[in-house]
């Protein structure tokens, strides 16, 4: 499959208003991927299936990932007024970056054999603004992944055709991939518990 | 009548029992199990079935798809919180005397999925189980023993008395409250009339 690079330049170049970036991975596999925004998620799935470079016409897996609100702190050079004479001085400053959810494609070609491509959406944040585009329209396979995205981190896939709970019952109110579900306490009988199940099993 | 007259008698060609030993050699000798399972341990259920391993050597053989025509229930597999509720419905739609095996680790005590957030932590909070088998999954064989151990325990229940077993006791229900669905967890999370939990005394040392 053609680099991701050029593939951005003939994506940018093929849908001029498309905002899509290139995430990259600096681990080991450099698997780098794609990150749309989900108002053009469904354009440029669309192109990213039918260029005839490209064909990924199969959407192997879909996954979510939780990214909680990260605060960083920076040193900055400033220039302030101390004691009547202006210097530079070096301030910290703390970075908030809000937390915000992620939806994973991984997307294949059967027909070129290539692949894969990892086409990655995210949310605004993680409490009100939890939509991005549903990609079943363009890939059918997507249907019961999203809906478990869905049912385990409460992404809401705007133009899913049956967006319902998929794992846990219909009653279920939380989201327990998310990384601050609390899970019910039924920790009185653990017989051969360690670390956290001791410190749980402990309080009753 | 006292042993050693009974192995006289069947000595001299005599054989003599007691509507007891009858009744529950007739239980015992045709367990009927219902057809269903939950997850691998399945498989190894399925295996014990076949040819190789035979559950029928031991009368067990009729798997029933009906709830209504099956003495025992083998639940063989992870039980979810949300399957929970069906598998005890189940429970309450076979008839008495009805038995119950947990298969594995998971219908145990939730074996190695126990801290997800979707697994009921044993089946034992909610019915009564009569034998435990662990492993996982456990071989066909754990599952033939475990048969041959509810056979004894059968063979063993008196037909009046204290000691009676369930079905013979008209105040104690066979029914059991079916949990329902709720926010974060089941409701009831357990049934306190069936399970409670075993007194674990910790200490600070190792």
């Amino acid at each position: 499959m053609e680099a991701l690079d050029p593939l951005l330049t003939r994506l940018r170049a093929a849908l001029p208003e498309a905002q899509v970036a290139i995430e990259l991975n600096p681990a080991v596999p450099a698997q780098s991927s794609l990150v749309v925004d989900r108002d053009q998620a469904v354009t440029v799935a669309r192109w990213l299936r039918d260029d005839p470079q490209l064909r990924l016409d199969y959407c192997s897996n879909v996954t979510g990932v939780d990214w909680l609100e990260t605060t960083s702190t920076e040193k900055v050079r400033v220039r302030r007024v101390v004691d009547g004479a202006e210097q530079e001085v070096e301030e910290s400053v703390e970075r908030r970056q809000p937390g915000y959810l992620e939806v994973v494609y991984h997307l294949y070609s059967m027909a070129l054999g290539h692949g894969p491509l990892v086409l990655r959406q995210r949310t605004r944040n993680r409490v009100d603004d939890t939509r991005v585009a549903s990609l079943t329209p363009v890939w059918r396979s997507a249907e019961f992944q999203e809906r478990e995205v869905f049912d385990l981190f409460g992404v809401r896939f705007a133009g899913h055709p049956d967006l319902r709970r998929i794992l846990m019952w219909e009653e279920f109110e939380d989201y327990p991939m998310r990384k601050d579900y609390v899970e019910p306490d039924d920790y009185e009988h653990e017989p051969t518990p360690h670390d956290a199940v001791l410190v749980k099993a402990r309080r009753h | 009548m006292d042993e050693g007259l009974r192995n006289e008698l069947s000595k001299q060609g005599v054989f003599t029992t007691t509507l007891q030993e009858l009744y529950n050699w007739g239980r015992r000798s045709s367990v009927w199990p219902l057809n269903f399972g939950l997850a691998c341990c399945a498989i190894e259920m399925i295996a014990a079935s076949m040819a190789r391993f035979d559950i029928a050597r031991f009368g067990a053989e009729v798997f029933r798809p009906s709830p209504r025509q099956a003495d025992l229930m083998i639940v063989a597999g992870t039980v979810t919180k949300k399957m929970a509720p069906l598998v005890v419905r189940l429970f309450n739609q076979m008839p008495e005397p009805k038995y119950v095996i947990a298969m594995g680790a998971c219908a145990i005590s939730g074996g190695p999925f126990k801290q997800g957030y979707n697994v009921l932590k044993g089946i034992d909070r909610y019915v009564p189980v009569d034998i435990h088998i662990p492993g996982c999954p456990p071989r066909p064989e754990a599952l033939l023993h475990a048969l041959l151990k509810l056979q004894e325990k059968i063979a063993a229940q008196p037909l009046t008395g204290e000691h009676r077993p369930r079905h013979l006791s008209p105040d104690v229900p066979g029914e059991f409250p079916v949990p329902a669905y709720g926010p974060y967890d089941l409701q009831p999370a357990k049934n306190d009339d069936v399970w409670r939990p075993a007194l674990v005394v910790r200490t600070d040392a190792g």
